[in-house]
């Protein structure tokens, strides 16, 4: 069938492949029109009706023969060629198991790692949230101050003006992650909430499948908008899913709120990384937040905040115009605005959730399976080619009898597609067990829903044909590419045999290899420079001590604890665990350092220091009891721990680290200066070491401390320096809450090193995964190698007996296999590391302490690349050693 | 019933090219002028030429489309495609020669 035919005929092909129950009933109705029209020109000639149609039929033959040969002749809706070849190629796959299976194993592996790391990107950074509309329009707004290279969170008083002034913004909206305690028995838990503004499900086209949505104004008013929409999930289990649930009242912070709504089933909020189980109005932001009511207050920030964009705004235009509102407000309300301003982000580098954290471990995910497809690729390549070497002989045979260049590419392009859309199959299946991979290897918090789903959806699958059409043609074009340089009269002559290491016809082979070699080198050395680093931020001093120090908290802000009993409270537990054996030292503080939430921060003058004008400092603290320093283990420099005494009558004092002490007295004791913190004078009482309070990989940092009762909140965490179990603290501590309050829980309990793990968790994640697909591609190129090598050796037997004759032994032949073996490797290995040192500076943020050239780490990569060589060329090496001179001469 | 001999199969697809190359006609109105074309010496039932339309269709001699008739109802309504047209000059060039060569043997055979 020509190229002509073939398009003249497409049409009506297409229909029968897609349509054919249209094609049938348009056959049953021509054959009655026929009928019909046969019927009537009888009847014209004068017979009778019943006669007209018997006639009719009798002229017409069999209807139901001549439709099934109707039915035939359109039978095959592939061409015939297609279909002849592809039932040639399965017979050849079918032929040769092992190879199709290694082949397509090769291919599901390779395919199956990108379509995973791709469904989790589209999870989590391109559509992180299920079911809002309009995602592509969908930006993050935060604040960028001057001097700082951290954004930081939006005022409520910004945003409205922001979102007034905005013409090129459709609708902006609040979602601001909070929690709220809920006791289960003697047991607290935190859900996890968001304070939204209240158009916030109308500007993300969600629609409560109980109740109703938010009304204008409800985020209006300190505390005045008691409502709550809870999430389906929270309604199927705290609620058993119960229909009358709309006007009954949940707590929430001991704050009773009526819930008037229920979120569909598979939306969770606005938050990448988090199930969010119940939305409040911002107005009731008081009741969430230790730090009092802040919607009034410009200088207070805290907002998370989204907007779409018109349709047809580009990002840069609304930029504009948003940096020229954050400009008029620097100018309106410069004692809060001063230095500050407001951008615009992309959904995947939104500032202030998980995406940004994982985003650097998933673009080495992305890079490091495109390496290993590419491995896949080659390897099966190889394989193709020493098919392609054994089939050499058939295929002279075809051109021979007349097939033409172009007919046998078509052939080999379908075997490659026989063999891509299997490993595309089996990539697919394997992406769909590993969509929620990259969840189960992040550790997860107690009571805390994650979510970061993986989400197989048309994109994913697109990209997923795309990559398999790509393979196709690799896979199906390499081989082509040795047919080219057939040489017909040459070919059907016997083969010639090959010299080992030395014949042109394997360059193609080994060039594969060596390209193999180097891309699993590249990845060896991406493996070990991050788990150098993982090891080196293990190995990290905190600046506290770890091990021993529990974690927990007291639900009192749940259980309706005012401020004054509140602190009674505190001071009697702490009282109380004091005495108890095995318990060094206990302590409060508003935050714990390393785990999720975050510390307060203030704009600060310090004595004798003159800040430039443009600079606004702001600096971090946290608020802790008296014992602090000594149950976290940090050390005091010098000066004195905070003590019962510094409470809210008296002078207030503060503990500042060192990095703050050397930026702004330049080094000199600052004992007895004075730090303005939130307008208030404090007198420094102590100098504390620095160190880690976000993150393992920070660097030092200004940071201070002041006494829990001159800036108090009502939930701090207790931490508690310990000798016992974890249980065993565990059931002393909840005994002596309950001996003063029966009616209090306690939060679960982790260890200080817990919460460093979970902050070292991106690093784990992205060391595990490289290192698990970088074994997978050393493996692929050890097979390639071994390959290539048992096959050097098989098509050299004659000159290895030829050799052995002469006087070689054994151990010359095995010496003489492996240096080919290490020839290969070591090429490879040179490609390898001078893109390596090119490439491992992208891993960036993921490196910490570590050079990205480190030698070391080159090394030891370098030794396991040529272990691994020798493995894979000894087997060979042996077969080689054991050829039998006399009856390879012979043959 | 039967189903066309080989030669009468190369010979109906040629002569439904033929009276599709004078205008587009539906199945029936084919076979009606089949019929008087060759006075009934094929010998081939009405409907055996279905399966042949089909099958020229497919190799896109031909081309099918739902038409009204003139008593207004939709009929399957064949036209020759360009490629179908060279199909015939192809054959009939073919024909020609063939029945030439065959009429000069039975000739020669009388003689």
């Amino acid at each position: 069938m020509d190229i002509e035919q073939w398009f003249y005929s497409l049409p009506v092909r297409l229909r029968s492949l897609f349509h054919p129950h249209q094609m049938e009933r348009e056959l049953t109705e021509e054959v009655r029109e026929h009928l019909d029209q046969q019927i009537r020109d009888n009847v014209a000639k004068g017979m009778s009706p019943e006669e007209a149609r018997y006639s009719a039929m009798r002229a017409f033959g069999g209807i139901t023969q001549i439709e099934q040969q109707c039915r035939e002749v359109r039978g095959s809706a592939l061409p015939d060629d297609f279909a002849r070849d592809l039932r040639f190629g399965f017979r050849q796959l079918y032929r040769c198991p092992g190879f199709s299976a290694l082949a397509i194993l090769c291919l599901t592996l390779g395919i199956g790692a990108n379509t995973a790391v791709f469904s989790w990107v589209e999870g989590i950074l391109f559509r992180p949230y299920p079911m809002v509309a309009h995602q592509e329009r969908l930006f993050a707004l935060a604040a960028t101050v001057q001097g700082e290279s951290r954004p930081d969170m939006l005022s409520w008083p910004d945003f409205l003006d922001l979102r007034r002034s905005c013409t090129l913004c459709e609708d902006s909206f609040v979602s601001k992650i909070t929690g709220s305690t809920l006791n289960i028995g003697d047991h607290a838990e935190v859900t996890t909430g968001s304070l939204v503004s209240a158009n916030y499900f109308e500007a993300i086209a969600l629609h409560p499948i109980l109740g109703r949505a938010f009304e204008p104004g409800e985020d209006v008013g300190n505390g005045a908008h008691p409502v709550v929409v809870i999430s389906y999930q929270m309604w199927r289990n705290r609620f058993k899913g119960d229909p009358e649930v709309i006007g009954k009242v949940q707590r929430l912070n001991n704050v009773p709120h009526t819930i008037i709504g229920v979120a569909p089933e598979g939306f969770y909020g606005t938050f990448v990384g988090r199930a969010i189980q119940f939305w409040v109005p911002v107005s009731m932001q008081g009741t969430f937040d230790s730090g009092g009511y802040k919607l009034e207050d410009r200088g207070a920030r805290w907002i998370e905040a989204y907007v779409h964009l018109k349709p047809g705004v580009s990002r840069a235009q609304a930029q504009q115009q948003i940096s020229t509102i954050a400009a008029r407000l620097q100018k309106d309300y410069p004692a809060t605005n001063r230095g500050r301003s407001i951008g615009l982000w992309a959904l995947w580098q939104t500032p202030f959730n998980h995406a940004g954290e994982l985003l650097p471990t998933l673009e080495v995910m992305v890079a490091v399976v495109g390496f290993v497809l590419l491995i896949a690729c080659a390897n099966v390549g190889n394989l193709l080619l020493v098919r392609s070497f054994i089939r050499r002989h058939e295929m002279c045979v075809r051109l021979a009898i007349g097939a033409t260049g172009s007919r046998l590419l078509q052939q080999l392009l379908i075997e490659g597609l026989i063999l891509s859309v299997l490993g595309t199959a089996g990539g697919f299946l394997m992406a769909y067990w590993c969509r929620h991979l990259l969840v189960r290897l992040l550790p997860v918090r107690e009571g805390e829903a994650m979510y970061l789903p993986g989400t197989i959806d048309g994109r994913v699958m697109m990209l997923g044909a795309g990559i398999c059409l790509l393979v196709t043609l690799i896979v199906g074009l390499v081989p082509a590419f040795q047919i080219r340089k057939l040489d017909l009269a040459g070919s059907l002559k016997t083969e010639s045999s090959g010299v080992v290491g030395g014949r042109g016809k394997a360059r193609m082979r080994s060039g594969l290899v060596v390209f193999q070699i180097c891309l699993s080198f590249i990845l060896l050395v991406a493996g070990a420079l991050l788990l150098e680093s993982l090891q080196r931020i293990r190995t990290t001093n905190p600046g506290f001590s770890t091990t021993s120090v529990a974690v927990t908290g007291v639900s009192l802000v749940a259980s309706g604890y005012d401020v004054p009993r509140s602190k009674i409270f505190q001071d009697e537990l702490l009282d109380r665990l004091s005495v108890l054996s095995g318990i060094q030292s206990t302590a409060f503080a508003a935050v714990t350092p390393l785990g999720y939430a975050t510390f307060s921060s203030t704009p600060i003058a310090a004595d004798g220091y003159q800040a430039p004008l443009e600079e606004q400092l702001e600096v971090e603290y946290n608020q802790v009891s008296p014992n602090y320093f000594a149950t976290l283990g940090i050390p005091l420099l010098s000066g004195r721990e905070f003590t019962r005494s510094d409470d809210e009558n008296a002078p207030l004092v503060a503990i500042v680290n060192r990095t703050m002490v050397m930026r702004y007295w330049r080094g000199e004791d600052p004992l007895g200066r004075r730090v303005q913190v939130k307008g208030r004078w404090a007198r420094v009482v102590g100098v504390a070491a620095d160190s880690k309070y976000e993150s393992m990989r920070e660097t030092a940092r200004p940071f201070f401390y002041v006494p829990l009762r001159q800036d108090f909140v009502r939930d701090p965490d207790l931490n508690i320096r310990t000798t016992q179990s974890l249980q065993n603290t565990l059931a002393a501590v909840l005994r002596e809450v309950h001996a003063l309050d029966q009616d209090l829980a306690l939060y679960g309990m982790s260890t200080l090193q817990e919460q460093v793990n979970r902050a070292n968790s991106p690093q784990l994640v992205a060391v595990t995964l490289v290192l698990t697909l970088g074994g997978l591609a050393l493996l692929l190129a050890a097979v390639g190698l071994y390959g290539v090598m048992s096959y050097a050796v098989a098509q050299s037997t004659r000159e290895l007996g030829l050799r052995m004759a002469l006087g070689a032994d054994a151990a010359n032949l095995l010496r003489l296999v492996i240096s080919r073996g290490l020839r290969l490797t070591a090429g490879g290995v040179l490609f390898g590391t001078v893109a390596a040192l090119a490439v491992t500076r992208l891993l960036g943020q993921l490196l910490y302490n570590v050079s990205p050239h480190d030698p070391l780490v080159f090394g030891l990569a370098l030794a396991v690349m040529t272990t691994t060589a020798i493995f894979a060329s000894l087997l060979p090496a042996w077969r080689a050693s054991r050829t039998d001179p006399a009856r390879v001469l012979r043959e | 019933m039967s189903k066309p001999s080989d030669l009468v199969q190369g010979t109906l697809d040629m002569l439904v090219l033929k009276i599709l190359a004078l205008q587009p006609l539906n199945g029936w109105a084919i076979s009606q002028r089949l019929k008087q074309i060759s006075s009934h010496v094929l010998g081939v039932s009405d409907g055996s030429l279905y399966p042949a339309l089909h099958k020229l269709e497919h190799r896109g001699w031909i081309r099918a489309q739902w038409k009204a008739s003139e008593n207004n109802r939709l009929t399957k309504c064949y036209s020759l495609t360009r490629l179908g047209r060279k199909q015939l000059e192809k054959e009939t060039a073919n024909w020609n020669r063939v029945s030439a060569a065959i009429s000069g043997i039975v000739r020669l055979e009388e003689a």
